[in-house]
This record gives C-alpha cells, sequence and structure tokens, in this order.
C-alpha cells in the first residue's frame, strides 16, 4: 500500500509550468501561421530540383521533399491553413449546434426529440467515414470541406448545450423573468445562453484538437485539402513514399501539428478545469 | 425497466430511418449515376433506356419506396468495380477491419485499464506521471501519424516488423497498437478519474477498516465501482476506432473495409459506398442500443422509470 | 490491574491542503481503559475524526502523522507495517463510520460484506460462515435476518445500514471499537435505538469504544470519560462527571450552558458566536480566545498550561478555568 508521503505544495508549480508553455506554443504556432507570408524563408511552393530531398540542414531545417521544397515553410502555410480550416468548423458547428442545442433543451417537447434524433444520427457514424462519404458525394473543395467537417461535429455542442439549458431553465431567475412577461428568446439571450457560456468555451477550445485531426485524417486520405494548398495532412502523406529514404517529410509537419494538438488539449483541460471541472468525459 | 427499453429502441429505429432517408438524398445529390455506369461514347437515348431501367425517371417518393424496399431485402445494387451486389463487396471485407478494430479495442483495454488504476493508486508519484503522459501522446496525434512512426522505427531503422500487409499476427501488432492508442489513453484517462473518486469513498474507507488487504481493496472493491463508466466509454470507443481503421487500413496495405471504401469512392463506385456507410450507421446504432440497455442492467441501484 | 487499552501520546497529524499545511491534530494525548467509553468531542474541523483516522493509519493522501505514539495493547501502532495493521484493524479494532448511505459499497449484497471480515480474519467458509454471519446481524438487532442475506444495500434504511456497519466491525470481538459520529446522519429516534445497540454489545463484550460526537446528550448518557478538542487540541478531559458538574474550560463551560433544557423558558437560544482559527498558522495563545469572553492578553499571547482539578484525571488548559463567566 504505498504510505502517505509528507505533502508539499509543489504539484502546484508543474502545473503551471506546463499551462504556461502550453499557451506559449499555442500562441506562437498561431503567430506563425498568421504570420506566414513574411515569416518564412522560401515560398512553400518554390521548386527547386536540384536541392530535392535533402535532409535537415540550417539552410533548410526541416529538409527539403521530392520537388525541393522547403518543409519548414510548408510546414508553416500548413499551420494556416490546418488552423484556418479547424477554426472556422468549429465555430460553425459550435454556433450551430451550441444554439440548436440551447433551443431544444429549453422548449422540449417534440422539437427537441427530433433534434436529438438527428444528433443520434451523427452519433451513429463514426467522423471520419461521415466525412468521407459526404466529401466523396459533393465533392472536396476547401469550403465543402469546411461544411463537412462541421457536419460531423456538431451533435455533440448540441447535446451538451442542450442539457445545460435543461438545468438552467428551471431556475428560479428564469421563473421570475417569464412571470414578468419576458418572451423565450429574451429568456435564452439573457439567461441561458450567457449562463451555459463556460461549458461552451471548454468545448470550443477541447473540440479544435478533435477538428485539426480529423482534417489531417481526411487531407492525408486525399479528400481534405487539395494539392497544391500544404495542409499538415497532405504533407504528412506526401512523405509517406519517402519513409525509409528522407523520413523528414512526413516527420517534421506530423511533430507540428502533435505539438499543436497537446497544446491546445493542455489548454483545453485547464479552461475546464477552471470553468466546467464537472463535464464528463463521454463527450 | 421494460418502458425504458422500448423507448431507446423506438429512439433507435427513428434514427435508422433518418439515416436512410438521408443516404438516398445525399445519393440522389451526387447526381445522375448514368454517366458513370456506361461507356464515355454512349448517347443520351441509351443513358435515358437505362434511366427507365433504374427507375430514375420516377417520382421521387416512388424512388425511395424502391429504395427501401431493396435495402430491406439487402440489395443495395451492383458495385461497378467488382462486378458483385455491393452489399457482398463489403460483408466480404468486414471480417478483416473486424479484426483490426477489435484487436486495437483489446489492446487499449488491456493497456488502459491496468495503467489508469496504477496511476490512480500511486496518484502524484513518478509511475502517474509515466501514465498521464503515454495519455496525452495518444490523444495528440492522429493514428495514421502513430502507424507511420512505427514503420519508420520498428520496420524501416529496427526491421523488426513488416512494413504491412495481412498476413499472420506480426502484421496486425503495429496497425492495432496504432490504431488504439488514441482509445486507450482515453481508457486510461477515465479509469483513473474514476478510480480516484471511487478510493475517496467512505465505503472503500470501510473497507480498508475491516482489515481487507490493499490489493484486494483495489481490485474487487474499487475497480468493480470505477468500471461502470469505463464499460459505456469501451463501446462508444468501437466507432472512434473504426473511423481511425480508415486511416490506418491504408498506411499499411490492410485489406478491409475502410480501405474499399476509400477506393470506392477514389472510383466513383457509389454503391458500395452507400452499402457501406448504412452497414456501418446500423449497426452502430445498435451497438449504441445494446450498451445502453446493458447499462442499465449492471447497476443495481439504477430503475429507469 | 486495568491497565490502558490505548494511549494516545502527543500525537500530531499533518493535512496539506491548497492554502497551506493544516496541523489537524495537535500534541493529541489521551488513554482509554478496557470496557471504557471515551467521547470525543468538538464542532467540525476540531480534529476528532482525524484523530481517529490516525489510530488507524488511514488518513486520506493529503494526510500525514507527524509525531507521537499510538500505544495498543503495549504496541505502537504508527511504527507496523501495512501488513500488520491489515490484521489489526477489523479484528482488534473496529470502526463505524459517519455517513451509514455511503459507507457500504453499493455492488455487493450485505451477506457478502459481513462475510467478509470472518472470510479474512477468521478464515470461515461456507456453512459455517454463514451461521456465523446471521448470529452478528441478530447481535446487531436486524430483524428476518436469514431472508436479508442477499439484499443490497440500497435497499435498507439509513438505521439498518448503520447496523450492518456495526455488525461487521463488532464481528470478530475487537478490543477497541471507534464510532465516528455514528448517529449524526440518522433521525433522531433511531439515534438512540443504535447507541443502545452499541452499550449492550459493549456490556456483553467487554470492548471499550471511542465516541466521537457534537452531541453532549449522548456523551452524557453513554460515556464514561470525555475529551473537548477544539482546533485540533484537547482543550479539557476527564471523567464525563467530573467534565460536566464542574467543566474548567470556558469553551466547555460554552457548550454546556448552550444545551437548551425543557424546563427552562428561553426567547433565543445560546450559542456561542464566532468560528475556529485557522490551523495552517494557528494563533500562538488559547485559540478559543477569539471567541471566549473572559479572555485577556495572556490568554492570547500564552498557551495555557494544565490546571488539574481533583485526582481523577481532570484537566484543562485554560487560564481563566476559575473565574465565573460574566
Amino acid at each position: 500500500m504505498p504510505e502517505n508521503k509528507t505533502p508539499t505544495r509543489s504539484s502546484g508549480l508543474a502545473k503551471k509550468i506546463q499551462i504556461v508553455m502550453a499557451v506559449s506554443l499555442l500562441v506562437i504556432i498561431i503567430l506563425a501561421a498568421l504570420l506566414a507570408p513574411f515569416i518564412v524563408p522560401y515560398g512553400p511552393t518554390d521548386m527547386s530540383l536540384g536541392d530535392s530531398l535533402k535532409p535537415p540542414s540550417w539552410a533548410h531545417p526541416f529538409g527539403t521533399d521530392s520537388l525541393g521544397r522547403d518543409i519548414l515553410s510548408r510546414t508553416i502555410y500548413g499551420a494556416r491553413i490546418s488552423l484556418f480550416v479547424a477554426f472556422c468548423a468549429v465555430f460553425i458547428a459550435g454556433t450551430t449546434g451550441g444554439i440548436l442545442g440551447i433551443v431544444a433543451g429549453y422548449f422540449g417537447g417534440f422539437w427537441d426529440a427530433l433534434l436529438m434524433r438527428f444528433a443520434d444520427v451523427q452519433f451513429s457514424l463514426p467522423a471520419v467515414i461521415l466525412a468521407l462519404f459526404l466529401v466523396g458525394s459533393l465533392g472536396p473543395s476547401l469550403t465543402n470541406l469546411i461544411i463537412v467537417l462541421s457536419l460531423a461535429n456538431w451533435a455533440r455542442f448540441s447535446r451538451v448545450m442542450r442539457s445545460e439549458a435543461l438545468s438552467l431553465r428551471t431556475r428560479d431567475y428564469v421563473l421570475l423573468s417569464r412571470l414578468s412577461g419576458a418572451s423565450h428568446l429574451r429568456i435564452m439571450v439573457q439567461h441561458i445562453a450567457p449562463n451555459a457560456m463556460g461549458t461552451f468555451i471548454v468545448l470550443v477550445t477541447l473540440d479544435v484538437g478533435i477538428v485539426i485531426i480529423l482534417e489531417a485524417t481526411l487531407s492525408f486520405l486525399g479528400l481534405g485539402v487539395q494539392p497544391p494548398d500544404p495542409s499538415w495532412g497532405t504533407l504528412i502523406a506526401d512523405g509517406r513514399e519517402y519513409l525509409s529514404t528522407a523520413w523528414w517529410i512526413a516527420i517534421f509537419p506530423g511533430i507540428v501539428l502533435m505539438l499543436t494538438v497537446l497544446a491546445g488539449n493542455t489548454t483545453g483541460d485547464f479552461v475546464r478545469d477552471k470553468l466546467s471541472p464537472t463535464l464528463s468525459a463521454r463527450w | 425497466m421494460f418502458n425504458y427499453a422500448l423507448r431507446r429502441v423506438a429512439q433507435s429505429l427513428i434514427t435508422i430511418f433518418i439515416v436512410i432517408v438521408l443516404i438516398f438524398v445525399i445519393v440522389r445529390i451526387v447526381g445522375d449515376p448514368t454517366h458513370i455506369m456506361l461507356a464515355p461514347e454512349a448517347t443520351e437515348a441509351d443513358r435515358q433506356v437505362l434511366r427507365e431501367i433504374l427507375g430514375l425517371d420516377k417520382p421521387l417518393l416512388v424512388q425511395f419506396m424502391r429504395f427501401l424496399g431493396d435495402m430491406l431485402s439487402g440489395n443495395f445494387g451492383m458495385s461497378y468495380a467488382f462486378n458483385q451486389p455491393a452489399m457482398t463487396v463489403v460483408l466480404d471485407r468486414v471480417p478483416e477491419t473486424a479484426l483490426l478494430t477489435f484487436s486495437a479495442l483489446a489492446l487499449a483495454t488491456v493497456i488502459g485499464i491496468p495503467l489508469g488504476v496504477i496511476s490512480a493508486v500511486y496518484r502524484d508519484t513518478w509511475i502517474d506521471v509515466v501514465g498521464k503522459l503515454f495519455a496525452v501522446v495518444g490523444q495528440s496525434a492522429p493514428p495514421f501519424l502513430f502507424g507511420l512512426v512505427f514503420i519508420l522505427l520498428f520496420s524501416v531503422k529496427l526491421g523488426w516488423l513488416p512494413t504491412g500487409g495481412f498476413e499472420g499476427p506480426e502484421t496486425l501488432i503495429m496497425p492495432a497498437l496504432a490504431l488504439g492508442w488514441y482509445s486507450a489513453a482515453g481508457i486510461m484517462r477515465l479509469t483513473r478519474s474514476s478510480m480516484s473518486e471511487v478510493l475517496e469513498s467512505e465505503y472503500i474507507k470501510m473497507a480498508k477498516v475491516k482489515g481487507i488487504p490493499y490489493h484486494v481493496v483495489i481490485t474487487k472493491h474499487a475497480l468493480k465501482n470505477a468500471c461502470l463508466p469505463v464499460i459505456t466509454f469501451m463501446g462508444l470507443q468501437l466507432g472512434v476506432l473504426l473511423g481511425g481503421a480508415v486511416s490506418i487500413e491504408a498506411v499499411f496495405a490492410w485489406p478491409g473495409l475502410g480501405s474499399v471504401i476509400l477506393n470506392s469512392i477514389a472510383g466513383l463506385d457509389y454503391t458500395v459506398v452507400q452499402a457501406a456507410v448504412t452497414l456501418i450507421a446500423i449497426a452502430f446504432t445498435v451497438i449504441n442500443l445494446i450498451v445502453d440497455l446493458l447499462y442499465s442492467m449492471i447497476d443495481p441501484r439504477i430503475q429507469y422509470a | 490491574m486495568n491497565e490502558d487499552l490505548l494511549k494516545v501520546e502527543n500525537l500530531t497529524t499533518y493535512l496539506a491542503s491548497r492554502a497551506g499545511i493544516v496541523t489537524a491534530v495537535d500534541d493529541v494525548s489521551f488513554s482509554l481503559k478496557r470496557n471504557r467509553t471515551l467521547a470525543l468531542v468538538g464542532e467540525s474541523g476540531s480534529g476528532k475524526s482525524m484523530t481517529c483516522l490516525s489510530i488507524e493509519n488511514l488518513l486520506p493522501q493529503n494526510g500525514k502523522v507527524a509525531g507521537g505514539r499510538v500505544l495498543f495493547k503495549g504496541e505502537d501502532l504508527l511504527k507496523k507495517s501495512s501488513k500488520e495493521m491489515e490484521k489489526i484493524r477489523g479484528r482488534e479494532i473496529g470502526m463505524i463510520l459517519q455517513d451509514p448511505m455511503t459507507s457500504l459499497n453499493p455492488l455487493f449484497t450485505i451477506g457478502h460484506q459481513v462475510g467478509e471480515v470472518f472470510r479474512y480474519h477468521k478464515n470461515l467458509r461456507g456453512e459455517a460462515l454463514k451461521k456465523a454471519v446471521i448470529e452478528v446481524l441478530e447481535k446487531a438487532q436486524i430483524p428476518a435476518v436469514a431472508e436479508r442475506l442477499n439484499s443490497y444495500p440500497h435497499e435498507f434504511s439509513g438505521g439498518m445500514r448503520q447496523r450492518v456497519a456495526i455488525a461487521i466491525n463488532v464481528a470478530c470481538g475487537p478490543d477497541l471499537l471507534i464510532a465516528d459520529e455514528p448517529t449524526t446522519a440518522l433521525d433522531v429516534t433511531v439515534q438512540l435505538q443504535i447507541l443502545r445497540v452499541l452499550r449492550e454489545l459493549q456490556q456483553s463484550s467487554g470492548m471499550s469504544m471511542i465516541l466521537v460526537t457534537h452531541d453532549l446528550n449522548l456523551v452524557e448518557r453513554f460515556a464514561d470519560e470525555v475529551a473537548i478538542m477544539y482546533a485540533g487540541k484537547i482543550v479539557e478531559q476527564g471523567s464525563v462527571k467530573e467534565v460536566f458538574t464542574r467543566p474548567m474550560h470556558v469553551y466547555t463551560r460554552s457548550l454546556l450552558a448552550a444545551i437548551p433544557r425543557l424546563d427552562e423558558k428561553v426567547d433565543r437560544l445560546r450559542t456561542v458566536p464566532g468560528q475556529p482559527p485557522s490551523l495552517i498558522n494557528p494563533p500562538p495563545g488559547c485559540r478559543f480566545a477569539v471567541r471566549c469572553t473572559l479572555a485577556d492578553d495572556k490568554c492570547r499571547t500564552e498557551y495555557p498550561d494544565w490546571t488539574k482539578d481533583g485526582k481523577q484525571g481532570h484537566q484543562a488548559t485554560c487560564w481563566k478555568a476559575g473565574e465565573a463567566i460574566k
């Protein structure tokens, strides 16, 4: 049986360092994505066939690919696209799903049940397969990609926001509002939504990592971002056939992808601890 | 209990119905299949004949009824690429993907639960740190990336394992591990938090007060209470794993359902895609239903009105 | 010939909290002989539960015994290994927890949970095991035992569950039973029943009992000795008779005065206003001084020495032990 050690306070410090590192990393990557055109050493599509398949060096910290393109520059541009797509999809899925969820939870009844059945539809298919099916049917373009990623993701927001609305609508201040004649819309906007905002923010932060991974998977399989646009997924796909000869083509974008999601998840966990600790792991 | 079961079954049926309708609608959006089915030299008149044969000129509702009827009898049309009924193609590949998916789930459970228990019991020690690191890494990357790293490490650099294919257990190890890491991470975290909560409970204190040996307290008393939420979680993981299986099958050249879906999309063989998606959606709705019903049976305290 | 069954000497226990290290039990000493009941009295946070957990070495993960000895039958429990303590717990020392609604495992039948103690400590199996379980449940005055063996805890009321807990703890005939607020979570009508069950079991087996409570009425009826705890320290201890008839510490006196009496008509209940001090940086002097109507500068700066009264061990840490309360 583990013996109790003398309790100390140092474990709090370790956690603080983690958060600071995670947020800093996130900020750096986002800044790099935003400032991409100004900071990249080479253009993402600049080819230089004489420099193809070069390992990492001072000139090319991440090496070059089969067409002599600089992997570091492509990775930074990849961040630009991957993050853009992810943020858009999360925003759309979050607001649409969230609003639907609040309305459903608040009113209950038939519309609530219907919404939940549609949510079940999304849950009945793994996100990847649903996304593949939709992209395969609609055609792979950037817009379609964002739409598809939202469609594969909204139900999670609906479910959680719905249960928030369910518990909030019985609060005293809501009843008082009704008695003083406030319309349902007013109540939802003024009382329900603000109080559910904490949970919403937690969901959004945790969701970004999930969507980044989903987009990377689709792009890797050729059904996400289309060449020549670089996304982390397509970069990894590019490097796949050179895995034994030029591992850096796939691995460096992979590492950056992983670090980004890692930072995002750590930040999300921290936000959850602060805002909504009871949010279950199921969603 | 019975009422609850009835309600859940009704919900599942409605969900399945909506799925079928949506699939029907989306397939219509894709467009006129006659362009693909006939050779490019075919004339518009030929296509019109084919449309009549397929019933594509009839009103939408009639088409839907026909679609529904076909589906209920298992007819999902013919696969152009394989020249077989689409559903046959799909069902043929199910065993390989099932093997991969369940192996991944088994590995995830066998690694995740003990790791979670140990992390909870030795909370905030270096053991816990290692466990948390394992979990955090597993949830930060897509499975295909793990697959590529494993190939690089174990096939290319060390030469221990083959790079892919489907022959014998050596070809299953890396795909299953790469696929399962994400789920193992989730299982580990859930076990850890569930176990930590249970360990702080009064009845565990009581078990210690009774003088029951500590390892029995952990395995018998605490674990049984702690693993209830983990079981439902595992049921949900099947969906995640199937999704990941698609890219893992691509990376490791594993001949399963995932790769056939991909190839069919690329080859515009939509009947196969349709059959696969329908099968998966129905299968998962049923699995979720079973998991929910099972859960309410395991816990003797739950009485669903 | 009646030597001490339990002798706690200078026990000190730390608890880690987000704000700092709390000294939950501060230099606590008391002793208990066989067949006697000691009541441990205090408000929430006074350290009474932590003292009991320290005796059994069952502190939560953020707790640690920092000093002192716990001599049980002459041996220091704090020095024993986990395995040795596992043999003592449930067999020589039993402990009843406060909330019967959460102290039984919801997934096991009560027959199983009672049977465990027999299985591990007395190695009973099969028919002998079942017989022993039925016997001890009947001793705890649970009706219709034989049919109830396969029931789950949630099918029982709070009072019944507490009786099951008692049965579990007296099953192997322990020398010491610690009852940590055994009736606080129960209805008043059930409280007396439970304590009577405990009293009868004690009388028939000769075991000693530590009764942790904040209810002075129960102390008067069921305890032989009492130790009053405040802010982690014992402020007064002695036989119940002496402490209740000649209380010394102002805190004790206020507690006794606060008990409403049926033959008095009062408009307001007498209370002891204020809060106990923080135990992370306790004040240097008497910890009750802030709430004490008699306190002066000496009380606030110098921790009081023991003032003794009579020859039976009645003592208190109070500079104002003799003064009348205004």
